[in-house]
C-alpha cells in the first residue's frame, strides 16, 4: 500500500508541477487542483497507513491501535481552503480573459498593437 | 486578563460581520464602523504593549483545552508589536482610502479590510502552525479581494500572478506541515520545538528537509529572492491604500521566520539549531543587490517604491539571519520604520500620480503639479528615510544592523553589499525627485483635461501621520531600542516560550 500511495502522490504532483508552468490559464487551474489532490493524500498518510483501525481511541481497543484522527480533521480543512481558492481562481481567469482578451497567465499578448487599439475603445 | 490575546484577532472579524449588515445603511456608516474597529485595534495594541512589558507570556486557550491538544493564541512582546505596526499603518491606510474614495470603488472594500486585518493579526498571535497556515489563508483571500478592488488590465494580470503563486505556497506550506506532523505527531509550535531537542538522529533530515520548505513558504510571502518577481507588479499596479497596507503583508513571512524557525530551530534544537540562518541571510545579500537594481531599473514611482519595499525586506532577512539578539534587534527596529515609511511612500506616490494627470507616475517630464513645493519637500524627506540616509530612522536602522553584523564572519560582505545598495537606492531616488519636481514642462504644453487634481488635503494627512514615525523613532529612539533589545532577547529565549505555553493550565470554572 506504501509503494501506491506514495506513487499517486508523486504523479499527483510532477503532473500539477508540469500544469503549473502552462502558459495559459486553464492548464495552470488543472495543475494548482492537482497540487491539491497529491498534498490531500499526503497529509492523510503522515496518520500513518492503518487498515480497519477505529478514528477514536476505543478504551477496549489496546493503546495506538487507531488511526490517527488529526490529519483527517487537518485534510477536511485544507480541501475546502483548496475548493474555495479554486473557485475564486477560476473566476479571476475568466475576468482576465476578459478583460486582457487572451487566456495566457502572462496576459497582454505578443503584438503590443493589438492592445493599444483595445484601449484606444 | 488573559482575554486580552483573543480580542485583536476577534475585534476584525466581529466588524466584518457588522459591516455586511452595515452594507445597508450607505457608505458613511460602514466608514464610521470600521474606522472606529481601527481606532480601538491601536488602543487595543496599546494595552497589549504593556500588558507584555513584564516579559511575560499571555497564553489562551481556545476552547480551553491545554497545549499541545488544543490551539493557542500567544501574546508576547514580538506579536504585540507587529500587531500595533499593523494597526497603525491599517489607521492610515484606511484614512487615505476613505478620504479618496477608493472604498467606493467596489461593494465590500471595508469587509475585506477587515478580514485583511483579522488574518494578519491571526498570524502574528497564533501558537499552531496549523492554525498559522490557516490565517494565511484568510489573509491571502482577503488581500486578493483587495488587490483586485477597483479595475484594470494590469491590476487583473498582476492579481492572477500573486493569486497562482501563493496557491502554490500553500500547497508548499501543507507539504511541510504534514511532513512535521508526521515526524513529530504535534502542531503546536512550542511542542514542535521540544520534540525537536530529543528527535532521533533518522528524523533530522525530515525534519530539515520540512523546515526548509516552509522557509520558501515563507521566503514566498517575504519576497525573498528568487520568489519576489510577483512582487513589485502586484504593488505597483494595486490601489494605493491597498498596496499601503500590503507594506505589512512581506513582513508577516519576517515574522514567521522569527517565530517558527527561530523558536522551532532555536538555541535548543541541538544539531538543528540555527541550520537555517545561512540560506536567510545569503538570500537576503542577493535579494538586497536585485532590489536596489531594481530601484534604479524601475520606469514608474509605485513600481520603485515596491522596490524600495524589497530592498527593506532583503535588509531584514539579513538582520534575522545574523542570529543574534543584537540583530534581530536592530532588524525590528527597522521592521517598524520600514513598514510605515513605506505604506507613507505608497500613498505618497499616488498623491504624486493624482497631482500629475495623465504622466500619471512615469519618469517623464511633466507640467509642475499643484502643490509642487509642499509635495516635494515630503518626497524629499521621505525618501531620505527610506534610503537611510541621516538624520532620519531608516539611517538609524540601517547602522544598528551593521553594527551588529560586526561580529559575523560575512562581515565585510554584509558591509559592501548594504553600503552598495544603499548608494544605488539613494542615487536613484535623486533621480527621481529631479525628474518629477525639477525638470517641469510649461504649462500650455498639456490640454486642460489632462492636467492632474488639486492636492487633496484630508488624503494627505494620512502621508504625512505615517511619516511622523520617522522623527518619532529618532527621538525616542533610546526608549524604542530598549523595547526592542527586551523583544529581541524574549524571542531568542525559546526554553521559556515552550515552558509558557505548554504549562498554562486550563481554566477552571469558577462563577457556577
Amino acid at each position: 500500500m506504501e509503494w501506491l500511495i506514495s506513487l499517486a502522490i508523486g504523479v499527483l504532483t510532477a503532473s500539477g508541477v508540469y500544469l503549473t508552468l502552462r502558459a495559459r490559464t486553464f492548464p495552470v487551474v488543472l495543475g494548482l487542483t492537482l497540487l491539491a489532490y497529491a498534498v490531500n493524500i499526503f497529509l492523510f498518510a503522515m496518520g500513518r497507513l492503518t487498515v480497519g483501525l477505529p478514528a477514536v481511541i476505543d478504551k477496549t481497543a489496546e493503546a495506538a491501535q487507531y488511526s490517527d484522527p488529526l490529519p483527517q480533521a487537518l485534510v477536511l480543512t485544507a480541501i475546502v481552503i483548496a475548493f474555495g481558492m479554486t473557485a475564486f481562481l477560476i473566476v479571476l481567469a475568466l475576468k482576465a480573459r476578459g478583460e486582457l482578451g487572451n487566456d495566457h497567465v502572462d496576459g497582454l499578448d505578443e503584438a503590443p498593437h493589438n492592445n493599444a487599439s483595445k484601449e484606444a475603445k | 486578563m488573559s482575554n486580552l490575546v483573543a480580542w485583536p484577532v476577534f475585534l476584525p472579524l466581529i466588524t466584518g460581520f457588522i459591516l455586511i449588515l452595515a452594507h445597508m445603511g450607505g457608505i458613511r456608516l460602514q466608514r464610521t464602523v470600521s474606522f472606529l474597529a481601527v481606532i480601538g485595534l491601536v488602543l487595543l495594541s496599546g494595552a497589549m504593549i504593556s500588558a507584555t512589558s513584564t516579559d511575560q507570556y499571555q497564553v489562551y486557550l481556545l476552547g480551553n483545552w491545554t497545549a499541545p491538544f488544543g490551539i493557542v493564541l500567544v501574546l508576547d512582546r514580538l506579536s504585540a508589536l507587529m500587531v500595533l505596526i499593523t494597526s497603525i499603518l491599517a489607521v492610515g491606510a484606511l484614512w487615505y482610502a476613505m478620504t479618496t474614495d477608493t472604498d467606493k470603488k467596489g461593494a465590500h472594500f471595508h469587509i475585506l479590510f477587515q478580514m485583511q486585518l483579522f488574518g494578519l493579526n491571526g498570524a502574528f498571535l497564533t501558537g499552531d502552525v496549523f492554525n498559522l497556515f490557516v490565517f494565511f489563508e484568510v489573509l491571502l483571500l482577503a488581500s486578493y479581494g483587495l488587490l483586485l478592488h477597483g479595475n484594470g488590465r494590469l491590476r487583473t494580470k498582476a492579481g492572477l500572478h500573486y493569486v497562482v503563486i501563493n496557491l502554490i505556497g500553500s500547497t508548499l506550506f501543507l507539504f511541510a506541515v504534514g511532513a512535521l506532523y508526521g515526524v513529530l505527531g504535534t502542531l503546536n509550535i512550542a511542542d514542535m520545538a521540544a520534540k525537536v531537542a530529543v528527535a532521533p538522529q533518522e528524523d533530522l533530515g525530515v525534519i530539515a528537509a520540512a523546515g526548509l520548505l516552509l522557509l520558501v513558504v515563507f521566503g514566498v510571502k517575504a519576497a525573498m529572492f528568487p520568489l519576489y518577481l510577483w512582487m513589485p507588479s502586484a504593488y505597483a499596479n494595486t490601489s494605493a491604500a491597498v498596496a499601503a497596507l500590503f507594506a505589512i503583508m512581506t513582513k508577516v513571512g519576517i515574522y514567521s521566520i522569527i517565530r517558527i524557525h527561530g523558536t522551532i530551530f532555536g538555541t535548543e534544537a541541538g544539531e538543528l539549531a540555527y541550520y537555517y540562518a545561512p540560506w536567510v541571510l545569503g538570500l537576503g545579500l542577493i535579494t538586497l543587490l536585485l532590489a536596489a537594481l531594481g530601484v534604479m531599473a524601475s520606469r514608474g514611482l509605485r513600481e520603485q517604491v515596491a522596490y524600495l519595499v524589497l530592498a527593506s525586506v532583503a535588509t531584514l532577512l539579513i538582520g534575522v539571519g545574523l542570529m543574534s539578539p543584537m540583530a534581530l534587534s536592530a532588524t525590528l527596529y527597522y521592521l517598524i520604520h520600514s513598514t510605515l515609511i513605506a505604506g507613507a511612500m505608497f500613498l505618497l506616490a499616488d498623491v504624486i500620480l493624482r497631482g500629475r494627470g495623465s504622466y500619471e507616475d512615469r519618469f517623464e517630464s511633466s507640467p509642475a503639479m499643484p502643490n509642487a513645493i509642499l509635495i516635494g519637500s515630503i518626497f524629499m524627506i521621505s525618501a531620505i528615510a527610506m534610503t537611510g540616509m541621516p538624520p532620519l530612522s531608516g539611517f538609524f536602522g540601517k547602522v544598528l544592523i551593521l553594527s551588529a553584523a560586526l561580529d559575523d564572519a560575512w562581515f565585510a560582505v554584509i558591509t559592501t553589499v548594504v553600503l552598495v545598495a544603499g548608494l544605488i537606492t539613494i542615487l536613484s531616488m535623486a533621480r527621481t525627485g529631479s525628474l518629477i519636481f525639477y525638470k517641469i514642462l510649461p504649462e500650455e504644453s498639456v490640454p486642460a483635461s489632462e492636467r492632474g487634481e488639486p492636492l487633496n488635503r484630508m488624503a494627505f494627512i494620512a502621508v504625512i501621520g505615517l511619516l511622523l514615525a520617522s522623527p518619532i523613532l529618532v527621538v525616542f529612539a533610546q526608549p524604542i531600542t530598549a523595547f526592542t533589545e527586551a523583544t529581541a532577547n524574549q524571542a531568542f529565549n525559546s526554553a521559556a516560550y515552550i515552558n509558557a505555553v505548554l504549562s498554562t493550565p486550563a481554566v477552571t470554572e469558577v462563577n457556577k
